[in-house]
């Protein structure tokens, strides 16, 4: 073993990678809700991402309002937006190819962003610090305090929407009218509301997910072209499997942060996809994923 | 129903033009376009040429996706391939004649390697898998700087013909125009011949399709190279015209482009391939306009001019999707079907 290799590195890269892969699960939890529900990829993901931080911003910052106000505003009008958006664009195209509900979310995804760059500009704005700043140490080995938090407050968010799946009526409601639209339709449960809620629940999933990452970083256009990174979570966990975002989140968490530790930021870009790549070859129905059969 | 319209040979149902006035008016358009470098501007006919490049390209992902069903959001890459392949080959003195159909085939080899996981996986996936393979080629592009000169970008010498060195605008609008319409014929041939019909059978189910003896991994390879193969010579020409190129060209922005042009214009039409990039092209444009009038009143009109862009890209997309799901050739359609009858019936 080479002597002067650096233990503490590796064990504080780790460290980082999986604890933000926590963040990565729950961007992948707004993902595989709508793939679940609708049947379909929500290229627009990073867009909601946005919109969350923005409003948040706009709420909190510009016009002053205290964060307690200022949070369920955001989260109401952000759920109002994806309600709105299901309403508008993916209820007439339901039972339409998927290319064109692909290419839906896509256009959305486009006007979103243009709509925020319109109305916000494209400078960076800093967004207040959410999440505490205290870092937290494990022997030697420093980890950041918004890491931290972030991967707590993504897990207690996952955690509380699989509880909700299992366990309330309505959770169980929208998993029937998921798997089979018909049979729950005949049995009473209202399948257009269900849809909307599953937009409702991944566009607030994503507006909290934005908010976090928004305040560890800096706010600006660019935070809606993170999203696309997190397809590797997905593709790698198995489009419709919450336990897979889970597992997939900080494997990939963890290869990114390895990645940009030793072989430097330019690589750990391409780390997801790459990802994607290998895992469609080897096993295209991911980890946990549904495989399908197709029959004629 | 057309009147006067009588097909009683083989040769004539077969047709692709079938009337004399579809052969006039197609003549006259011939003419117009080969006439308009020497009348149009300067700006116009850049713009001519642009549009030819986007044809050409948005003709191959029409093969792909609207002809075999394949949904590859990895265009830019292949264009940039073939863009590279012909900035290498003629910074190394090989003539025009070979590099074009050199950037073809480089484009396709590559496009043989990315269909190979188009055998296992396809819709969502596949899409996914292309964009994956978008991202990881414009890192290449970005990193191989010994051949794609990095993040600076890489000069393309001009192409000369018959040793006629064609170096200005009005001479490649020739050379892109004349290639689109070879191609574009070739497009539309392509889905009268036994492989056009096999790509139709994978669009619409490829199991049913290889039950009924269609090989899916040669057809799906094929689609993908043929593709991609327009793309390349798509992108050669596209570094011939601007005669230097970066990376940041070829992104998934403009992928998307090429996936609005054909969803707007009508999906597995060469009609709707030329009537979507057409149209994709001009609104930008005219978006400019329109911004640059304002501008007169309102000066932050052109800060807003590119978020303004996007915005009406993506409810462009929406909107035909949601109210006009087969494209402009559809709207091109209901207007001639009212015309064929017209004045006597509307």
């Amino acid at each position: 073993m080479n002597p002067g290799f650096d233990w503490l590195a590796l064990a504080e890269f780790s460290a980082i990678g999986l604890l933000s892969g926590g963040l990565l699960a729950l961007v992948a939890l707004g993902f595989v809700l709508i793939y679940k529900g609708t049947g379909v990829i929500n290229f627009a993901m990073g867009e909601f991402m946005m919109l969350g931080a923005y409003f948040l911003y706009t709420a909190h910052v510009m016009w002053g309002l205290p964060l307690w106000m200022a949070l369920p505003a955001t989260l109401a009008a952000v759920a109002l937006c994806a309600a709105l958006v299901e309403r508008a664009i993916l209820r007439p195209l339901s039972g339409q190819p998927v290319i064109s509900v692909l290419m839906a979310t896509i256009g959305l995804a486009s006007a979103l962003h243009g709509g925020v760059d319109a109305v916000w500009g494209g400078r960076n704005y800093e967004m207040p610090q959410l999440l505490p700043r205290k870092p937290l140490f494990i022997g030697d080995v420093m980890i950041p305090g918004q890491v931290l938090w972030s991967f707590v407050l993504a897990a207690v968010v996952i955690a509380a929407f699989t509880l909700f799946f299992r366990r309330s009526r309505t959770g169980v409601a929208m998993r029937a009218a998921a798997s089979d639209p018909v049979t729950a339709y005949v049995l009473g449960i209202d399948v257009r509301a269900m849809q909307r809620l599953t937009w409702i629940y991944a566009g607030l999933v994503g507006a909290v997910a934005g908010m976090v990452v928004a305040s560890m970083t800096s706010l600006s256009p660019a935070l809606g072209g993170a999203a696309l990174g997190v397809l590797a979570v997905i593709i790698l966990g198995g489009l419709d499997s919450i336990a897979g975002a889970i597992v997939a989140g900080l494997i990939v968490g963890l290869l990114e942060s390895l990645t940009a530790g030793y072989l430097g930021g330019k690589v750990r870009d391409i780390v997801p996809y790459v990802v994607v790549l290998v895992i469609l070859l080897v096993r295209p129905y991911g980890l946990f994923g549904t495989r399908q059969i197709e029959r004629l | 129903m057309r009147i006067h319209d009588f097909r009683e040979t083989y040769v004539h149902d077969e047709a692709l033009w079938p009337t004399r006035v579809q052969r006039a008016w197609l003549v006259a358009l011939l003419v117009a376009l080969a006439a308009f470098p020497l009348v149009g501007g300067g700006y116009l006919v850049g713009l001519m040429c642009v549009l030819g490049i986007h044809v050409i390209a948005a003709a191959g992902l029409n093969i792909m996706t609207g002809g075999a069903g394949l949904i590859s959001l990895g265009h830019a890459a292949f264009m940039g391939v073939g863009c590279y392949t012909a900035a290498w080959l003629a910074q190394r003195g090989v003539p025009f004649v070979v590099t074009l159909p050199a950037a073809g085939l480089m484009a396709a080899a590559l496009g043989v390697v990315v269909g190979l996981p188009s055998l296992r996986i396809k819709g969502l996936y596949l899409a996914v898998a292309t964009l994956a393979m978008q991202f990881l080629m414009v890192y290449i592009f970005r990193e191989w700087e010994s051949v794609t000169g990095g993040v600076r970008g890489v000069n393309v010498p001009p192409a000369s013909l018959f040793g006629l060195s064609l170096n200005t605008d009005a001479r490649m609008a020739w050379l892109i125009g004349a290639c689109a319409v070879v191609m574009l014929i070739g497009a539309r041939n392509l889905f009268r011949t036994r492989v056009g019909r096999a790509f139709t059978a994978i669009r619409d189910k490829d199991i049913s399709a290889e039950v009924l003896g269609i090989h899916l991994l040669h057809y799906k390879l094929m689609a993908f190279a043929i593709g991609a193969f327009y793309a390349g010579v798509a992108g050669a020409l596209l570094g011939y015209f601007y005669r230097a190129m970066t990376p940041e060209y070829f992104t998934l922005q403009l992928s998307i482009f090429y996936l609005a042009a054909i969803i707007v214009g009508g999906l597995g039409s060469t009609l709707g391939t030329i009537l979507g990039a057409v149209f994709m092209t001009l609104v930008p444009e005219l978006l400019r306009g329109g911004v640059a009038f304002a501008a007169q009143w309102t000066p932050r009109a052109t800060e807003i001019l590119s978020p303004i862009q996007q915005v009406v890209f993506g409810l462009l997309i929406i909107g035909f999707l949601v109210f006009e799901p087969h494209g402009l050739v559809e709207v091109w359609r209901r207007i001639r079907r009212f015309f064929h009858l017209w004045p006597f019936r509307s």
